[in-house]
């Protein structure tokens, strides 16, 4: 039987097609059609009930300029992307730092660290509103013995985000793991290289751990992104708490308590999606938190390149 | 030295955030339609309910079992504690599992359920039976379970809110009577009101738009506002009960202490469902509530007596005193259900049978939902309950009208309503005007 070239490539690109298949499916049903059908739902009028019917641009124009939730979330989501997330890359840098350098106990420090990471989100926060609360919690009471101000926390609009923000870093159990793991891993001749040229700790960590852990600070930081960007249900509840207000019969839920500083773009997309049976501009804002995330990934893809250069 | 990931993985890392992101996100769902059915032929439904206490479950299930006994052919599958967003999904995807008959707690999707047709119109179904919706119901539940002529709900029990008080703060304070009108209620709040340090022994009530139940809506019914104009546009700015109501909420929360100590004494304060809510520790002498504080209240053994009386109304309509803010439990019948005649039945029996409605009542400790159930012999019920069945029947009482896209209107009333209570809005006509343009616009987009 004669086998042509032609023929031979064919069954080879079927055959790299079966092994890719399962990811092919994946990404089909996961990503591509999920993405193409939020593009589509965002240019229609679309209430879940009836079929949806073509709108144009409407719903952008309604999230941009007429939907008054849509600035003050975009605008907590950005603090909390850039302080939230670089709070916890420092602090579980700084904790797998000193970890590591612990002689004895460290297992002890370890476990200690790691246990708030397995906390529920929803009974952690609900801790942390009980210790923050202004009136009640212990923290204030301390603070006021100890002749410090008192913050008002979940309660007041300037401290909620902080107040997430202390919630995010006592839970940094998962990146103190990885930092530590990459910290471990760093050839311990570089060091001694190092200190042999006269290397100072700044220049030791600056010139050898950093350009050897730049890879884990990159996976930190991207995936800290996405988190932020998916941050939904530690501020909803810390701001159902804080205000006291359980949605019944006949009582309204104002989102983002107090004072729309704990609203996050995640939470506009339940509101209007779920709550105002508005698909439409729920998949704009869907598409707004997809662009945002793009558009970080890339910007923290080119800056890594500039921090190996630099560790180089 | 580690090298620069390579542009597979960087695609990657683009597809995962990708993925991640929309995953989350997904927009997807379907319609359906009726059908016709014979009611008289052995038949199942589901009835989805959001109730989840065991007394609770216990009553449906004693709801149902009457049911069962008069119409033998008639099964129903009961599944409880299910909440909006469950039910809301079931009613769009249908199915032989999604629910023939829906309750929700809340009334704010009824315009939605009515306009887009999730729920059937319920008005041929009553022609059918001879029964009128607006002899039947009280006059708010009546009007709460519809939307621009569409009847798609029916009230399956119902809230009534009135005003506690403290019977043994007040004689302390020499107050004899509960108020009937609001400057009289100032007066009494003003001489309840015992301040201790930056907070209070004792709040005379607490006026702050998240204290609880004294949300904007509440308030307002008491001075029977039109949120709507006949053209749909909102009467924010136009009717001058909302300004009357703003102010007046204002003034209690400038004359009890300003909004900043308001706001820090209750956050010291017990939650809404606990038995350490402020009002049953005496911390708080007045407040604004529903029937079912009466039983919760009693549960948590306060060390004084309670009053129940109607909430106090303006100077001007002081011969309305005895309205309320009605709300309440609806039930409806799922367009995807292929059994609406069944379904039709079991919707009936449970909101027009007198002696069902009662029992529910009885079980549950709400306000029956029909006007014979409110006057019935067979209605058990403390002295003081009375008061809430009394607001419930009485013609003044208002609630506040469905709209297509849910309660938002009243979302965004409540906002502006923090913001004035705050200061941080001291423009009240303006603000109104700006807050009636918002509920347009937001109306005008889900249309």
């Amino acid at each position: 039987m004669v086998v042509t070239l032609g023929s031979r490539r064919r069954r080879a690109a079927l055959r790299t097609a079966a092994f890719m298949s399962p990811w092919l499916i994946g990404f089909a049903v996961f990503f591509a059609y999920p993405l193409l059908s939020t593009v589509y739902f965002s240019f229609m009028h679309y209430d879940g009930f009836r079929p949806p019917s073509w709108s144009g641009g409407k719903n952008w124009v309604y999230v941009f300029a007429h939907y008054p939730l849509f600035w003050p979330a975009l605008r907590n989501t950005l603090w909390l992307v850039l302080v939230m997330v670089t709070l916890r890359v420092l602090f579980g840098l700084g904790v797998g730092l000193l970890i590591t350098k612990i002689k004895t106990g460290a297992g002890v420090f370890r476990t200690l660290f790691y246990l708030p990471y397995l906390a529920p989100p929803v009974a952690a926060t609900m801790s942390f509103a009980f210790l923050l609360n202004p009136g009640t919690g212990p923290v204030d009471s301390l603070l006021e013995k100890a002749g410090l101000p008192a913050p008002g926390w979940f309660n007041d609009p300037a401290w909620a985000k902080p107040a997430l923000t202390l919630l995010a870093l006592w839970g940094i159990g998962d990146l103190m793991v990885i930092f530590m793991a990459a910290l471990l891993d760093v050839p311990a001749e570089q060091y001694e290289a190092a200190e042999l040229d006269g290397a100072s700790p700044w220049q030791r960590f600056r010139y050898v751990t950093l350009p050897n852990i730049s890879p884990i600070v990159m996976f930190a930081v991207v995936t800290g992104v996405i988190q932020t960007m998916q941050y939904y249900t530690q501020p909803l509840i810390a701001g159902k708490v804080a205000s006291g207000v359980i949605q019944g019969a006949g009582t309204q839920f104002e989102p983002g308590y107090p004072d729309k500083s704990t609203l996050t773009l995640p939470q506009l997309v339940y509101n209007l999606g779920f709550q105002r049976f508005d698909y439409g501009s729920a998949c704009v804002v869907a598409l707004v938190l997809f662009a945002l995330s793009m558009a970080f990934t890339a910007l923290l893809m080119r800056r890594r390149g500039g921090l190996i250069q630099a560790g180089d | 030295m580690p090298e620069v990931i390579p542009s597979a993985a960087r695609k990657a890392a683009f597809a995962l955030t990708v993925s991640l992101a929309l995953l989350t996100t997904a927009c997807t769902g379907q319609s359906g339609t009726g059908a016709t059915d014979d009611a008289s032929k052995d038949t199942t439904i589901n009835f989805w309910h959001a109730w989840s206490a065991p007394n609770e479950v216990k009553a449906v299930r004693s709801l149902v079992a009457g049911f069962e006994k008069a119409h033998p052919n008639i099964h129903v599958n009961v599944v409880g504690n299910m909440t909006d967003d469950k039910i809301n999904q079931a009613l769009r995807s249908g199915g032989d599992r999604a629910p023939d008959v829906i309750s929700s707690f809340t009334t704010n999707n009824v315009g939605k359920f009515c306009s887009s047709g999730a729920l059937v119109d319920l008005g041929p179904f009553f022609r059918k039976s001879g029964i009128d919706p607006a002899k039947t119901f009280p006059k708010a539940m009546n009007e709460y379970t519809r939307f621009e002529g569409n009847r798609c709900a029916v009230p399956l029990l119902g809230d009534a809110y009135g005003l506690y008080y403290n019977k043994t703060a007040y004689r302390k304070a020499g107050i004899t009577a509960p108020p009937k009108t609001w400057s009289q209620f100032e007066t009494d709040a003003r001489k309840l009101t015992i301040p201790q340090g930056d907070g209070y022994e004792q709040l005379g009530f607490m006026p702050d738009y998240h204290g609880w139940e004294s949300t904007t809506e509440h308030y307002f019914a008491q001075f029977s506002p039109t949120y709507f104009a006949k053209d749909g546009t909102s009467d924010l700015a136009k009717d001058p009960a909302f300004e009357k109501g703003f102010r007046l909420q204002k003034r209690l929360v400038d004359e009890l202490g300003g909004f900043r100590r308001l706001e820090r004494f209750r956050a010291t304060l017990g939650d809404e469902w606990g038995p350490k809510h402020p009002f049953h520790t005496g911390q708080v002498a007045m407040q604004l509530d529903g029937e079912w504080r009466l039983g919760m209240a009693e549960a948590a053994k306060p060390k004084f007596e309670i009053g129940v009386a109607p909430l106090p109304v303006p100077d001007d309509q002081a011969a309305q005193y005895g309205k309320g803010y009605i709300t309440g439990t609806i039930a409806g019948i799922a367009a995807t259900s292929h059994k609406q005649n069944a379904a039709w039945e079991f919707v009936k029996y449970v909101s027009t049978d007198t002696d069902a409605v009662v029992g529910f009542a009885n079980d549950i400790h709400n306000v029956p939902s029909t006007l014979a159930a409110l006057k019935s012999p067979k209605l058990k019920y403390d002295p003081r309950f009375k008061t809430f069945l009394d607001i419930a029947a009485d013609p003044d009482s208002t609630t506040t009208p469905a709209s297509v896209n849910g309660g938002q209107y009243l979302v965004t009333i409540q906002q502006f309503g923090y913001d004035y209570e705050s200061g941080k809005v001291t423009d009240l006509k303006a603000g109104l005007r700006k807050t009636a343009a918002q509920i347009d616009t937001d109306i005008a987009q889900a249309k």
